[in-house]
Order: C-alpha cells, then structure tokens, then sequence
C-alpha cells in the first residue's frame, strides 16, 4: 500500500499526533500548576509531593485582594465574621482592614499595558503605510534604523531612560509608562504592518480614490478593513510586551504607575510565604491577555482578501 | 462625455524615463486603445490621465481644462483595473453604489441607479453575492457596473480582459464594445493584444520605450506602419521586413532587392544605405514569373489560408496564401509583392520614407 505526499501514513499522523500531545502537555503543565496553586491552602500549596486531589480553597484570593491583621481572640469575638472573605480571615486569627493594592496594580497594567497597545498600533499603522506607500527619502534606511532600536535588549538603557524620566516629571507616572511601552513595541508593530499593507494591494485605494474618496478615506475605508488581520496580530504580541514587562515597570514606577508584575512577587513578603495569593494574582494577571487573544482570534485566522483580486 | 487631449505628457521615476513627450488627442465617444509591448509606458499614461500618477511634465486636457495636476477624485472619470480590484470587504451591490455614496446621493437613488445597471449587465441575481467567490467574468461585470454607475466623462481602462481566459475574453470583448456602442462613452483601453486593438479600437497609439510611434485608425496603423516597430508588432505573422542595403530615390517608383527590380508607391522623400523593405504577408504572391525568389522551408495551415516560409537572399519572408495551393518544402519559387502595398523603411532611423501610398497616413502621424 502505497500513500500520497499529501497524505501521510497512518504511523506518521500517529507519531505527530502524539508529539504534538506531549509539548502541549509539557507547556501546559506550569500553567495548570498556577491556577490549581492559586485554590490550594498554604499547607497543601507547600506540601511534598505535591497534592494532586484537594480541597479548594478561595482563601488565596481573599490574601491577595485584602489587606489583614493578627487580633487577639477577644478582639476576634467582638467583630463576627459577616462575609465569606472575613470567615476565611477568622479561621487564621485574623480580620480584613481593608483591600489590598493588587486591585490598583492591576488597573495600572490595564491602563498602560491597552494604552501603550492602542498608540502603538495606532502610530505603527500610519507609519507602514506611509513606508509601504509613498515614496520617503531614505526608506531603508529609516526601516532599519527603526528595527536597530531592537538590537539590544531595552533594559540596557535603562538608566539615561530614568534620568530622562526624572527629568521630564515621567518617573512614577501612567503616562511616562505608555510613552515608554510604545516607544519600545513602535518598532515591531512598523514591521508587522508594513509586510501586511505591503501585501494588500494598492487597485483597492486607487479605485476608492477614482470612486471619489480623498486619500485618507481611502486608507481607513478600504486599507484599514483588509489589514484587520495584521492590525490585530500586531496588536497581540504589543499587549503581550507590554503586560508582561517587569524590568522597566520596577525601576521606573512605585506608588503611583506600579504595574501588576512588579508588585505580584511583593504579596511574598506580607505575613509568611503566601503561595496561593502569589498563584490567584498570577492566574488573574493571565486573563486578560488570553480574553483579548481569544477575541482577536478569528481575525488571527482569517484571510479576508481571499479570492477578491486574482493573482 | 468628453474629448481628452495630451500635450508633451512625460513621466520620470527616477532616471528612468517611462513617458516621453507623448501628444495625442482622443476624440468625444471614440474607443481609443493605447498598445505596445509591457513596459512601454502605457499603462503609466493611463495611470496621469486617471490621476494616479502626477507628469513630471505635459498637459492633459479633459474637456478643455488642463487637469494634468488635480487629484483622480475631482476628474470625474472611471478606471477598471485589470485584476478588478473589488473591494473584498463588501458585496457586489455596495460594490457597485460605493462611487455614488462618495457623491452623498440619497440611498433610494442609490438603490435604483445600482439596480438600473445591474440590469444593463444582466447582474442583477448576484448583486447581494460577497465578491471573493464570484467567477472572472462576473467580477469583471461587476467592475464595470463600478465604473459606468457614475456615468462619468470617460472610461479608462487597463488590460481589463487580461485576467480571463481566451474563449471567454472573446465574449467580453464583444460586450464591453457593445457597451460603448449604447452608452457612447469615451474609453480609454490598454493592451499589449494587438488583435484586441485592433478588432475594438475606433483608434490606436502604439507605444514603444515610451515614446508614441503612431497614432491612427487601425486600418491605417495595419497598411502603412510609420515605423519598423509598428510593422513588427502589429499583425500576426507580423510585416515582412526584407533588409537590404542601397539606394531609395525621391521620385523613383522601384528598388533594387539584389538584382530583382521591386516596385514600391512612388517615393516622396528619399533615403540611402541601411533601407528595409516592408510588405505585408497577404500581399506576397507565389508567382513563378517573378523575378525575386526564395525557397520554401516551412508551411502552416491554418483552415481558409496557409503561411508559406520562404527562404531569400535577404531574410525569411512569410505568405499567406489560399490553403489549397500546393506548395513543396525545399521548393523554389517566384515571389511577387503587391505593388501598392510596398512600404520602404530608412533602417538609421527605423521611420518609414514618405510615398504615395503613406502619405496620408504619415501625414497626421
């Protein structure tokens, strides 16, 4: 029996079938870690070998999102626990003073992780279509020099970045965050755009501007439609950038801008070794990020041009 | 409906020149087709007629006014691009009404106008069809129902049949002259088809390294080419060329093709040296009187006629002859050209010499 390129045999399907299995799998497990951690009590999240089977437990969450203090048994009569966060408080001797800073952290990376996302595809996209469209003075070598601001690692300048930020009035602040985030992702958001615009092609803004439409409503009637595709990969991998940043995030912000992934690791330090607080603000931190990919999914896997200019 | 006329047009990108000095003029409602080879500059004279491109120089006149500057929006003209480039994104009758919506014509308006055309193009069952799985053809209708919808002064239009396949570009070919013929619009068509030209244009220019080599109908262009260019590039085999070299006197009625006397129109401007004589296929006859010979090397048949190579002391002629002469390979024949069809061309300068038989041709070329 004899199989076709196309169509491989039913070993070789086998055998990739369970090699794809197995790397999910191995790239899944930390994941899977995480977020059961996250439910796990402090005993059980330290506990060797590690339990598989357990008994849940939001008393993670609860740690993570309020700020606690040890009172005596008296003291603990007096205030009854009313809700379900200050019983799990009250089991450890303890009662709620108050929330915690997670919630600010967390709003401070929505702000500046979507803000510096908005502006870098924003600015990204009229940049490649500016490169991919007209004819600028010294266009490869502007290309490349907005992709050498990637040849090393941006932490590297990281100090002329703080003293400019202090200077400028930017250290600690939202803004100074957003600036420095897209500044970072403008480079690769320019490159992803232009390869998409440069593939879509350009009959489509002619017609429009022989239909009548000057050449802005050309770019965002027709142009910007057909590189939904390539606005939203570009989109995705900025806001992974930019939510995931830590170096930048613990040099430059403290009281005011700290994003969540400087601050996560702090919920260590506050009463013992919190496993499971440090696992809930990790698994919350995740979700947004994999919300707005599965959103941007269907445009990830779609090829809108199909079939519409024959090539 | 508009007269559209070209003044010294010339186009730069860079260095290198792809327009120089072009200067024709199309007349109201004429079916004018711009021809030559890829990359002779065609496509970029379309392109500054439409506003695509702007001239480095020249004028384009659009009904007396010169637009050569103005953008594509304000010339009120309609293009159809050879990959018919619909916008993906929307359906055929948003397609079809995008360049009225542009204008903030009302939607019944908008609606009617759309379905009167769709009519015209017998499109109407498709017209709520996304574009992407539509056929060649009714892609192609549908972009012309984008460009006529406006009724706007003329039409260009660049190698629109190009994308099709041969049995059915015939059948586009006749519908898009026959929409002109009811629409009586002024239309601009690029090809490098020279049967395609020839068989739709009221007029042709044909274009070579930029530089417009004639200009004229295509009966004209066909008999009595200005230049060896336009005598090869157009028909099909193309124009004898016999290269010889000698003496083409003003006044003289003859050449001298070796020792064979060739009679030619009476020549009216005289040229010697490098001279090539010019005779179209259908006017080369298989006549054992003749004085000039060569031998036969190949036959084709092709149905009601035969192309008979021939072998001769200045290069390969090719006849077409009736198909139901008997010719043998190897043979050797007498040839005969048709005297009043004859043209002689000054090799250094590639121009035909003015004759009796050109003259009115040459003299507007």
């Amino acid at each position: 029996m004899s199989y076709s390129i196309t169509d491989p045999s039913p070993r070789t399907k086998w055998f990739a079938g369970t090699l794809v299995i197995l790397y999910a799998l191995i790239t899944l497990m930390p994941l899977l870690w995480i977020i059961t951690t996250g439910f796990k009590s402090q005993s059980e999240a330290i506990a060797y070998p590690p339990s598989v089977l357990f008994e849940p437990t939001l008393e993670g969450y609860v740690n993570l999102f309020t700020t606690q203090t040890r009172v005596s048994e008296a003291d603990l009569a007096a205030n009854p626990p009313e809700t379900f966060a200050e019983e799990i408080a009250a089991s450890k001797g303890m009662i709620i003073v108050g929330p915690s800073r997670f919630g600010e952290r967390f709003l401070n990376s929505v702000i500046i992780g979507f803000g510096s996302t908005f502006l870098s595809v924003v600015l990204g996209t009229l940049a490649a279509y500016a490169f991919s469209r007209y004819r600028v003075p010294l266009k490869d070598d502007l290309m490349f020099f907005i992709l050498s601001t990637r040849m090393m690692p941006p932490i590297a300048v990281a100090i002329p970045i703080f003293l400019m930020f202090r200077t400028l009035g930017l250290s600690d602040t939202h803004l100074g965050m957003i600036l420095l985030y897209t500044a970072v992702n403008l480079s690769l958001s320019v490159w992803l755009l232009k390869g998409f615009i440069d593939e879509i092609p350009r009959e489509y803004e002619e017609a429009a501007l022989i239909d009548g439409y000057t050449r802005f409503q050309a770019f965002y009637k027709v142009v910007l439609p057909q590189a939904a595709t390539g606005i939203a990969s570009t989109a995705i991998f900025c806001l992974i950038f930019s939510w995931n940043e830590y170096a930048f995030a613990v040099l430059l912000t403290s009281g005011n801008a700290q994003t969540a992934p400087p601050f996560i690791p702090t919920i260590i330090g506050v009463g013992g070794q919190d496993w499971p607080a440090v696992a809930a603000g990790a698994t919350i931190f995740l979700v947004p990020v994999m919300v707005f990919t599965i959103l941007l999914r269907k445009h990830l896997l779609r090829g809108i041009t199909f079939g519409a200019v024959r090539k | 409906m508009a007269q559209i006329r070209i003044e010294n047009l010339r186009k730069d990108f860079g260095s290198f020149t792809a327009v120089q000095s072009s200067s024709f003029t199309i007349e109201d409602g004429e079916f004018f087709m711009l021809l030559g080879p890829s990359g002779c500059g065609k496509t970029t004279t379309l392109r500054m007629m439409a506003g695509l491109e702007l001239p480095t120089s020249g004028h384009i006149y659009l009904d007396g006014d010169d637009v050569a500057d103005r953008p594509a929006r304000q010339r009120d003209i309609a293009f159809v691009f050879q990959m018919y480039a619909l916008y993906p994104h929307m359906n055929v009758r948003r397609n079809i009404s995008y360049p009225l919506i542009s204008q903030g014509m009302s939607r019944g308006d908008v609606r009617r106008k759309v379905d009167e055309v769709a009519g015209i193009l017998g499109i109407e069952d498709i017209l709520s069809k996304p574009v992407g799985g539509l056929s060649g053809g009714d892609r192609q209708r549908v972009a012309l129902g984008r460009a006529i919808v406006r009724d706007p002064k003329a039409f260009f239009m660049d190698e629109p049949l190009g994308a099709l396949d041969a049995e059915f570009r015939e059948r586009m070919a006749e519908e898009l002259r026959a929409l002109h013929d009811r629409m009586g619009a002024t239309t601009v068509y690029v090809t490098h088809d020279q049967l395609e030209a020839m068989q739709m244009g009221d007029k042709i220019v044909v274009m070579n390294h930029g530089v417009v080599e004639q200009f004229g109908v295509p009966q004209d262009i066909y008999d009595w080419p200005a230049t060896m260019f336009v005598a090869n590039f157009i028909g099909s085999p193309p124009m004898n060329l016999l290269e010889f070299h000698g003496m083409a006197g003003r006044g003289t009625d003859h050449v001298m093709l070796g020792d064979a006397k060739i009679a030619v129109p009476t020549l009216l401007d005289g040229a010697q040296g490098d001279l090539a004589l010019g005779v179209r296929p259908e006017h080369v006859h298989l006549d054992d009187d003749g004085s000039y010979r060569g031998r036969v090397t190949a036959t084709e048949y092709l149905g009601t006629t035969q192309i008979v190579t021939l072998s001769t002391a200045h290069g390969d002629v090719k006849a077409r002859i009736a198909s139901d002469k008997k010719v043998e390979i190897g043979e050797v024949v007498g040839l005969r050209f048709n005297p009043s069809t004859v043209s002689v061309f000054d090799r250094s300068t590639s121009r035909a010499i003015l004759s009796d038989g050109n003259k009115g041709v040459l003299a507007h070329g």
